[in-house]
């Protein structure tokens, strides 16, 4: 399945939004989603499927002003 | 011990959304040579708070991890940003993602309408700023001096105001002295912040002295030769221009007056030539 992830587009096997963090070797970092522009929380990854085309935010903890 | 002024005795806690801080200088964490330096800064900074900010992280580095892990280490509160969103919808999902990953209400809000000045989109800036507070986040909000807008963020739910010095990153102090001045007398009780533009710290000692509660500094520190020196002159000069500010400073005048005793002057009885 081809998805786009931080602006870059990707084929995957994940099903779910937490699967494609272990997929994306993301395990027990600090992370945020979003899917398609909507923030998704960690509760909610395992129950949010991915589907073609979908757009993937991952974002982590940075220096910022 | 101070009199005639508004100085209260003793301490003169900052009070944001309920949390009362001692240091009234709060620093960005973005381009320092190295962590580091960064770390030290904040110390020399003596600050209690330090901005942050989510983005996407580059070719599977993990550097991400490592900066929050320094974060922590300081033992600071953090103040996620959204910087760089330029509409509401971008500036609600970074504030809500922002929110989980730094466990914390608090957010400093950009809707950013303009790209070389990033100057503040205050309409979007106050639709946002009314959905965030809605779902309970701490906004405070980047803005310009503009009276309406901060009124009407106010009436979104926030309970402080972050207006520009200048744009950020340009160093050029505070540009609209009149209108920061005006803002300032106009919300007496509303914690005021001066975020951006600062360059020097006669900036920062500037803008304690007209009043404001706080002031926010980041490339001025972090690119300065020694970030470490500057982070301690800017602490310097909020503590100065704070205590200035409370003493209740003389107002300027057009004349002369003189400061020694005129009474008494020798020779005061001979005519001038």
């Amino acid at each position: 399945m081809r998805i786009t992830v931080n602006g870059e587009a990707l084929d995957v096997s994940a099903a779910t939004l937490a699967a494609l963090l272990s997929e994306l070797d993301y395990r027990g970092a600090a992370v945020a989603t979003a899917l398609n522009q909507d923030f998704v929380p960690k509760r909610e990854r395992d129950k949010t499927p991915l589907r073609e085309g979908d757009c993937v935010e991952i974002l982590v903890p940075r220096q910022g002003g | 011990m101070l009199s005639g002024g508004k100085a209260v005795s003793g301490a003169d806690p900052l009070r944001l959304y309920g949390t009362e801080l001692s240091s009234r200088l709060l620093a960005g964490t973005a381009q320092y040579p190295s962590p580091a330096i960064l770390a030290r800064a904040v110390a020399a900074a003596n600050a209690e708070v330090v901005t942050v900010s989510l983005r996407r992280e580059s070719g599977g580095s993990r550097a991400g991890q490592s900066f929050w892990s320094l974060i922590r280490s300081l033992g600071v509160r953090v103040l996620p940003n959204t910087a760089g969103c330029r509409s509401v919808k971008e500036a609600v999902t970074t504030a809500q993602m922002a929110r989980e990953v730094f466990e914390t209400p608090w957010i400093k809000l950009e809707v950013i309408g303009e790209e070389d000045t990033l100057h503040p989109d205050v309409f979007g800036l106050v639709e946002a700023a009314s959905i965030l507070s809605r779902e309970g986040f701490c906004v405070f909000p980047y803005t310009t001096e503009d009276l309406v807008a901060a009124e009407k963020l106010l009436g979104a739910g926030c309970e402080v105001l972050m207006p520009w010095g200048s744009p950020i990153g340009s160093g050029r102090g505070l540009n609209n002295p009149y209108a920061l001045r005006s803002l300032r007398a106009h919300f007496p009780g509303v914690p005021i912040i001066i975020d951006a533009g600062l360059g020097t710290p006669s900036h920062a000692a500037a803008a304690m002295e007209m009043g404001f509660d706080a002031v926010l500094s980041n490339t001025a520190i972090a690119r300065a030769g020694d970030p470490v020196a500057m982070a301690r002159a800017f602490a310097q000069a909020v503590a100065a221009g704070r205590l200035g500010y409370l003493a209740d400073p003389v107002q300027p005048r057009d004349m002369a007056a003189p400061s020694t005793p005129v009474a008494g002057r020798a020779f005061s009885d001979l005519a001038r030539a």
